[in-house]
Order: C-alpha cells, then structure tokens, then sequence
C-alpha cells in the first residue's frame, strides 16, 4: 500500500487522556465484518462516541488531525482496521508516552505518525489541548514537535517507519527487489 | 557469542540485513483467517501479484464464523461475505483452506499445533495477535497487520527491527487448582500490559517444564497481554512427544533428525537477556480479572481493589474508571460476585486439557439457575475429541451448551455476545470494555475455575472445590 509521504504536519490536536487504549475501543468488532480497506471513519470510537461529553464529541475538537493520549495505546488485537478508523476519520499524527508494537507497524504502513514522548511532556500537551483550541507541528524530518508557544520536544522516529513515512513508499515492491536474497536463502534452507 | 532461543532463530532467518538495524526475515509459516486477510488478497490482486509459497500458508475460518448448526447458512449477510471471500481467495492463490464444514476447522492458533505445522524454530506470522500461542514450540510467533499480512503473501518475508530478549523465570511447583492460566495471569498482573512491550518473552524455570504443551500454549497465548512481541518456550521432550504423529509433523523417518535439528532450538548458557522477571508459582493461587485489561488482576481470596490506592494519577484513573464500567464496588470479596454467563472457549483455553479440567469440575453437578453457559471448543477436532471421551455428556448434563468450533465470544464477532450488564466468567484473554458484547463484563479466569463458577452462580474458588 503506497500512502502520501508525510514529512511535517501542523494540525489540531485534541486530547484524550486515558492509559491502554485497546484497539477494541478505537474500531469495535462489529466493524470488522468488511472485506475493504475504507469506510472506518465513521466508526472510531464507535461505543465511546455515542456518550456526549466524550472528547472526541466537544465543538473545539472538530477538525483534530493530532490525538493526545496516554501510555500503551493501541494495546491488543492486532487488528489494523483501528488504524484505518483513525486515519480515516482525520487522524495523522499521535502522540503518547508509549505504543503498543503491532499498533506502531501498523502505523507506519498506513501514512500515520507514532510519536513517543515522555509522560511529563505528553501530560504538559493534553493540558494545553484542554484549555481550548490548540496546534501543533510535528516535523518527521527534524523529529521535532513544536507549538507556537515555544514548545521544542524531540522524538525519535523507528528508522525503517520513518523511511516508510517520508518516501510513501510501496513496502512490498521495495522487498520484491530483493528477490535474489530471499531465492538464496530458500534455496539453501530447503 | 552466546545467544538466546530467540536470538538463534532471529539471527537463523535473516535473508538480509536493511539499513538501521532492519532485517528482512524469513516466514515459515504463515496462518491466514477470514478477518484481517481480505484487504491483503485484494492489494495483491490489485497490483497483479501472487502468493510467493502458498504451500507455506493455512488459511481457516474462525473470528466471524457461527459456532451454532453448521448445516445452516450464515445469517449475518456480512459475516458470510467475508468467510466466501477467503474460500475465493484460497482457491484463486492455491492456499490450503480449513474451511466451514471441513473436519480440520478451528481457532486458527489451535489448528496449527494440532496438525503439527507449528514446528521448533520457526518464524510463524499470522494477521491476529494470539499467534503468540505458537511460541510454546520455540518458534517465534507474532501477530501482524494486513498490511504486513500482505507483504507476506507477497514475499514470504517480514521486515522489522530485532525486539529485546526478557526472561521470565517461573520457579517452583504449583498449588492445587493452579494452572498455567493463573501463572500467565499472575505475570501480567506483576508486570503489566505493556510490561514486555518491544520484547520476546521467554519462559524459563522449573515451573515451565513442568507445564504440558498445551499449558505451555495457555502461557505463550497470552504474552501479548502483557505487551510482548512474541513468548517462546525452548522446546524438550514434552514438545517432540506432542508433535510426534502430527499429520504435518515429520515423518517417522525424518523424525530423529528433526528432533536433533529441533533440540538446538535452546538458549545457550550464559546467554544474556536485557530483562529478567521471577515468578514464584508456589506463591500463585487461583487467579481472576476484576477490570477492563488483563493486567487489573488478582488472587481469587482477595478483594476489589479501591482506585485510591494505586500509585499514579493514570492507574488511579483507570481503575475507578474500570469498576464503574465493571459496577463493581472497591472492597466487595472477588468470591461471591454473582455471574449471567459462563464462556468456555478460546485460543487461549479450549484445547482438549482443559475441556477435561472444565468437565471434572461440572461432572455431576448442575449449572446454577439463571447462568447461561457455553462450551465452544477450539477446533472440530477437540470438540471429537471430547465427544469420544463423553465430555460433551458431562456439559449437556450439566446444563452448558456444546457448540461448533470458533473464536465465538472471546470476542463476540459472531451471535454469541454478551447482552449489556452481563457479567461473564470466561476463559479466554481479554476483559476489555465491550470486548464480548456492548456493556458485557467480562471476568477471565481458568477453565476449571470458570466452571465452578457455572455451578456456583458466582465467582469461586476452586479449590475449595
């Protein structure tokens, strides 16, 4: 799957503090009955969207391109339909004090940015996300998230998903290109 | 250099190494179901691509898939759409399929250890984050996503930066009514769901060897609870005499040189692991999940645990969070809360041991009024298994209903789901909100235990059994 390239984003960022997000939450089962890759937007969050006051539901968190959460998000099923809801409803940029593994490679492959921050920082940015309409830059090329405030919090990227993110490139026609290695290795582990 | 079981089958499968510590490593094994795979046949369809070894991928049905009468159709329109389009996927790439009525039908980590295609020192993906079960055999097993589902198909290799070595050491004997469910359930608890995130896990100590092999699978399960890439156990005896006369295990002629290949799959002395985690399995009793993750657990003697006195503002926050959505009151004995429904079922907990544990526990006795309680065991040929052995008899005596093999309501894709505000005892790995149906409660424990809370009408422990 080729996406965009995605080198700096500047978008709203919208907080929702909670630890182990599980990716039941962010795409429920029910959504999982479908054999495309679009339509998950609508989805997001599905159970905790039909509460009112849930976060992603306030007028000031319309148009948010950059989630704010908190440790292990995107924990258990593998299932990388939650990060086609994601990034389907708006969501190109999320920033926690950790991931979940599976979560982050599927990230990478669907033109959405992880970025790891340590808590204090990530806690200081949901704070400011609170208080009202708030934006943030996150410059994949210098690993830098930074805000008009003279916030200047560095991050480091997965080298490889860093790659995948900056080129939008097509993963598996770059693996093809080692075809020779992979005929070697088969041939001598037969 | 010394290495680590996982080292060793690392380092074994590199085709080649890309840059900034990527590797592009080799897949024995790949497993396929109906739900994270559509998207991946339609990308290699899209881009006229072929499935590299299809003799190297098992596809079967079991997320979405009814566990009710298998002579019916499908009633859920989309469920079905998603079970053809695999059938159509698999006859078009040349896959081998378990499909819907096949014998060989079952949960997907569940079949691949029972026809001996999980093998030791392996590399086994498969689109679902249980694939970690396969580790009991020293194979590193891992769940991917579609997108790496596809990547697979199309070059029989995966690329990924090499995750950290953590040792889990479980020493000591285990108490009566402990079983390997409550050991894994005891680590995550210690450690946490993200305890072992960026590492493989391997089990280790005295405890371990003493585990059968589909205990060691209970273990391995669910190591991805506890935030793991993969759990692995090296393989012994207990592994050869498993696999020996598997349908796809090695033949008796290749048989002794397997295991000679098979028993270098160990971790050497002195090999260095970046993590070490102890367990004492003496110290462990029965355990049961009182939240909405795995790692909100405790010992079935104690009592729900008040919010206020975790540590930090987040946990604090999750877990008053956790018993509201539980309706659950701090300080209430974990004995005695009452339950709606039993799940026996799972790739965690459904293989024919612990069918047999379930039953020695209900044998003779009635499910309690009011309890609706299923048995869904994890492949068709468990579920012959068990009826052989009349274990069937025991659950249909019983009360419980004796279903068709699936993943069915350890995560509720298919008609068995919990209604809202069902408390359930379940066998399988995960308790978060709405896992097993819109506002279901979900309490996991072993199977033995869940069974006596079938009987019992409330959370128990079994040993007082």
């Amino acid at each position: 799957m080729v996406s965009a390239p995605f080198v700096r984003h500047r978008g709203k960022a919208v907080a929702l503090p909670r630890a182990n997000v599980d990716t039941d939450q962010i795409i429920p089962k029910q959504f999982l009955k479908g054999v495309d890759r679009a339509g998950f937007g609508p989805s997001l969050f599905y159970d905790w969207r039909a509460n009112s006051d849930f976060e992603l539901n306030r007028p000031d968190a319309q148009g948010a391109t950059v989630l704010l959460t908190g440790p292990n998000f995107g924990c258990g099923s593998s299932r990388e339909h939650a990060v086609w809801a994601l990034a389907q409803y708006g969501f190109r940029v999320i920033i926690a004090p950790s991931f979940a593994d599976i979560f982050v490679a599927n990230c990478y492959r669907n033109g959405v940015l992880p970025v790891r921050l340590p808590e204090a920082d990530v806690e200081k940015l949901i704070a400011n996300a609170e208080g009202g309409s708030y934006e943030l830059v996150i410059d994949l090329l210098a690993q830098v998230v930074s805000d008009d405030r003279g916030l200047y919090a560095p991050f480091t990227a997965d080298p490889y998903g860093r790659q995948l993110l900056l080129r939008g490139l097509d993963e598996i026609g770059r693996t093809l290109l080692e075809e020779d290695s992979i005929a070697a290795y088969e041939r001598s582990h037969t | 250099m010394t290495q680590t079981l996982f080292d060793r089958v690392w380092s074994e499968h590199i085709v080649q190494e890309l840059a900034d510590g990527v590797s592009l490593l080799y897949v024995d094994l790949h497993l396929v179901h109906e739900v994270t795979s559509p998207q991946a046949f339609a990308g290699l369809r899209r881009e006229g691509r072929k499935v590299r070894r299809p003799e190297r991928t098992v596809a079967t049905v079991d997320h979405n898939v009814p566990t009710g009468d298998r002579a019916l159709p499908i009633t859920d329109a989309v469920a079905a759409l998603q079970v053809d389009a695999l059938e159509t996927n698999a006859r078009e790439f040349g896959i081998e399929l378990f499909g819907l009525t096949s014998p060989g039908q079952g949960i997907v980590h569940v079949i691949g250890p029972e026809l001996g295609v999980t093998q030791p020192g392996m590399v086994i993906v498969c689109g679902d984050s249980h694939t970690s079960t396969h580790g009991a055999f020293g194979a590193f097993a891992l769940g991917i996503g579609t997108s790496e589902v596809e990547h697979v198909l199309a070059t029989q290799c995966l690329v990924m930066s090499k995750p950290r070595n953590l040792e889990v050491r479980i020493s000591g004997s285990r108490g009566t009514g402990v079983t390997a469910k409550d050991l894994i359930l005891a680590l995550i608890g210690k450690i946490g769901t993200a305890g072992a995130t960026g590492h493989v896990i391997e089990y280790t100590g005295d405890a371990v060897r003493a585990l059968s092999m589909e205990e060691r699978m209970t273990v391995c399960n669910m190591s991805i609870e506890a935030g793991a890439r993969a759990g692995m156990i090296a393989p012994d005896a207990v592994t050869f005499a498993y696999l020996e006369g598997r349908p796809r295990a090695p033949g008796a002629k290749e048989w002794k040189r397997a295991v000679e290949r098979w028993s270098r799959y160990r971790s050497d002395t002195g090999a260095t692991y970046d993590t070490h985690v102890k367990l004492d399995a003496a110290k462990i009793g029965p355990q049961v999940t009182w939240g909405t993750t795995p790692g909100m657990v405790a010992d079935i003697t104690s009592r729900v645990p008040d919010p206020a006195h975790f540590p930090t503002e987040n946990e604090r926050a999750a877990a008053a969070r956790a018993l509201e959505y539980m309706g659950l009151k701090p300080g209430t004995p974990l004995e005695g809360i009452p339950i709606d429904r039993v799940f026996l079922g799972s790739c965690t907990n459904a293989r024919i041991e612990d069918l047999r544990a379930a039953a020695n526990v209900v044998r003779g006795r009635r499910v309690a009024p009011r309890v609706r309680a299923m048995v869904v065991p994890g492949s068709q040929r468990v579920k012959a298994q068990a009826e052989q052995e009349w274990l069937d008899r025991v659950f249909r005596a019983a009360g419980f209903e004796w279903r068709n093999a699936g993943c069915s309501m350890c995560l509720g894709m298919n008609a068995d789901v919990l209604g809202a505000g069902e408390r359930c005892a379940a066998t399988s790995n995960r308790n978060f909100e709405g896992r097993q149906g819109k506002g279901g409660r979900t309490h996991l424990m072993s199977p033995a235990m869940a069974a006596a809370a079938a009987i019992q009408g409330c959370l128990v422990d079994v040993r007082a059994w």
